[in-house]
């Protein structure tokens, strides 16, 4: 397969994944009693969350500055039949709640949907304020399920998949307004679990999720200029990874790449290594990421590229890796 | 399996009696067990569950219950006892596969195992979190059951209460009860020293702080029957839209057993040898008789 006649990423609008998010929950608030939406300081002065928050004071909850809290409220939400959706910057979810999320979400096995926002690079406000953590924590949690939708419109997707999803899940999303990867008019089923293949290629595989698959989009158009053949699987699901989707790809291009808006240690790359090894399937394997560090303060334009996760930084990273 | 209901603080007093000789035997069979936590809250649990928070073992998931959540997970002993004693379980299945594997007795309670636990806890510091999200969830419903946590006086220094304690009376969720069992000691320090309460320390002193954050606390001897019923009955009927209510019970870990008492911090874990049991089965006739007397 060639080009991205469906998918038309710089094309498509920016859109807020954030924003998206709450509206689409308080939507869905008032399709579905069980619906609950939980917010840490995060909600706006007299803006739509706290007019529906007088509307339902039991299930619209803006709880303060207080996110151990907010994750057991969510809990005991879950417990009695709600089905909670918490959302606050993921440094303080994913790092300040862990001991809530592994104990009162994970453990107990209640399905409460975790929203961390401000996910890598995103945030712009330094290391307090990003995580590049989650992918390699939720994958080690048991019960856990981890997703990182690429763009606003998945998120929808998966908002309304998580309605009958029985689990818990960790949902990583960036802060600002990320370009769309897919074009309304690109029609694919979303699964949890189930990576979309954007493409197959057979000289390299990118395997990319998050922030990264636009990037790996654009770097592949780069790549196919220069003549080779590049695939781009979108791995919106980190746990439970799509292991056939890893292998095919391997199997087909003997080369990945892994994009992720995250520490190269314990995400997706080694995540995507792990399901080869134990497959007994060979690949070369090059990891894009945050080499394990705490990030640089500066804003996506200028942070991205210098990780080297923008696309002209991957597409460089990987004629180097395909010229070796 | 009929709901098992004890009115009257003689009985209430005898069944705790029972309760802390079951835990005695237990405790030499099992071999080394969380026991002096038990052996304080044993007064107040029995009164809750016996009596105040209705517990039916035939309706458990009666959505209009009262539930209770062991924020003190590691006393989940206490409440297998009790729940072996109501004949949910069997008293040798509890002593003979305690915390072994595959079985449903661990050394925290686990909610997917034992029926009768409404959540797995063991780390300090969620149960009133926890109350805060039940309490939510059934006054949406307007449900005005109580939803109760016994906490012990060493969690309370777990940062993670604060936030609830704060949450719970800004939403005046006033359906939660906090029961502290302040047994003057965790597992290193006797608390009277560690850390101060408020002003005043100790108990009075962690009253002042639930009343400083808006709750209504009262403190009483929690050793004394007749003070815990007299508390848990004047507790103020549920309106969904008031303070939340705390009350400390003043213990000593180990309670009923001079020799755990005397060493409350050495007791936090232990086992007895078959002295150590004879020892403790006798004391507690002793403390029990002495407890009915003063009734």
């Amino acid at each position: 397969m060639g080009g991205f006649t469906f998918c038309c990423g710089d094309m498509g609008p920016a859109m807020e994944a954030k924003g998206t998010v709450t509206n689409e929950i308080l939507e869905m608030i008032e399709d579905d009693p069980r619906v609950c939406y939980i917010n840490a300081d995060g909600t706006s002065r007299g803006g739509r969350v706290q007019k529906m928050q007088e509307k339902y004071p039991d299930r619209v909850l803006d709880v303060g500055i207080q996110e151990m809290n907010m994750v057991t409220i969510a809990a005991g939400l879950a417990k009695q039949g709600f089905l909670p959706y918490v959302q606050t910057f993921g440094p303080f979810l994913c790092v300040r709640a862990l001991d809530q999320i592994h104990n009162d979400v994970a453990y107990n096995d209640y399905p409460v949907r975790l929203i961390g926002t401000h996910a890598g690079l995103s945030s712009g406000y330094g290391p307090t304020h990003n995580t590049i953590i989650e992918f390699g924590v939720m994958n080690s949690l048991p019960n856990m399920t981890m997703v990182a939708p690429c763009d606003a419109e998945q998120c929808k997707k998966l908002l309304r998949k998580s309605l009958s999803y029985p689990k818990p899940i960790y949902i990583r999303i960036p802060r600002g307004e990320e370009p769309l990867v897919y074009t309304a008019d690109y029609e694919y089923d979303y699964e949890i679990g189930k990576a979309n293949i954007i493409q197959e290629g057979t000289d390299l595989n990118i395997i990319a999720t998050g922030m990264g698959v636009y990037n790996a989009v654009q770097a592949a158009r780069q790549l196919e200029e220069k003549g080779y053949s590049v695939g781009v699987i979108d791995m919106h699901t980190i746990k439970p990874i799509d292991k056939e989707a890893v292998i095919n790809a391997a199997k087909k291009s003997g080369a990945i790449i892994t994009v992720e808006d995250h520490n190269i240690l314990g995400g997706l790359g080694s995540i995507v290594a792990d399901v080869l090894m134990e497959a007994g399937v060979f690949a070369r394997l090059k990891k894009i990421g945050v080499p394990d560090t705490f990030v640089e303060f500066g804003y996506p334009e200028e942070i991205y590229p210098y990780y080297g996760m923008d696309a002209a930084g991957i597409a460089k990273t990987a004629l180097e890796f395909l010229q070796v | 399996m009929a709901k098992v209901y004890v009115d009257n603080v003689r009985d209430l007093v005898v069944k705790a009696g029972e309760i802390r000789e079951k835990l005695a035997l237990g405790t030499r069979r099992i071999g080394n067990v969380h026991i002096g936590g038990p052996m304080s809250a044993t007064d107040v649990t029995v009164a809750i569950y016996y009596k105040y928070m209705g517990f039916d073992p035939d309706n458990l998931d009666d959505p209009n219950r009262d539930i209770f959540i062991l924020s003190k997970g590691h006393n989940g002993i206490l409440l297998f006892t009790i729940f072996c004693d109501m004949g949910m379980y069997d008293w040798d299945l509890l002593l003979d596969t305690y915390n072994t594997i595959g079985h449903p007795f661990g050394a925290h309670p686990n909610h997917k195992r034992v029926k009768g636990i409404e959540v797995s806890t063991g780390s300090l510091g969620h149960g009133l979190s926890w109350c805060c999200g039940l309490a939510h969830a059934n006054r949406g419903r307007n449900i005005k059951s109580r939803i109760w946590t016994l906490l012990g006086d060493g969690e309370m220094e777990e940062g993670s209460n604060w936030e609830a304690i704060l949450y719970a009376a800004s939403k005046k969720l006033d359906n939660i009860v906090a029961v502290v069992d302040f047994n003057h000691a965790s597992a290193a320090f006797e608390t009277n020293q560690n850390p101060r309460w408020g002003e005043q320390g100790g108990p009075e002193g962690m009253a002042e702080c639930f009343r400083a954050f808006g709750w209504n606390a009262t403190v009483i001897d929690g050793t004394s029957m007749t003070e815990i019923d007299k508390a848990l009955g004047a507790l103020p009927e549920v309106t969904l839209n008031g303070k939340p209510n705390a009350i400390i019970c003043s213990t000593t870990k180990g309670q009923g057993v001079p020799f755990m008492m005397e060493r409350p911090c050495a007791w936090h874990i232990g086992g007895f040898d078959d002295a150590k049991l004879e020892e403790a089965l006798k004391d507690i006739k002793a403390y029990t008789a002495e407890k009915l007397a003063e009734v």
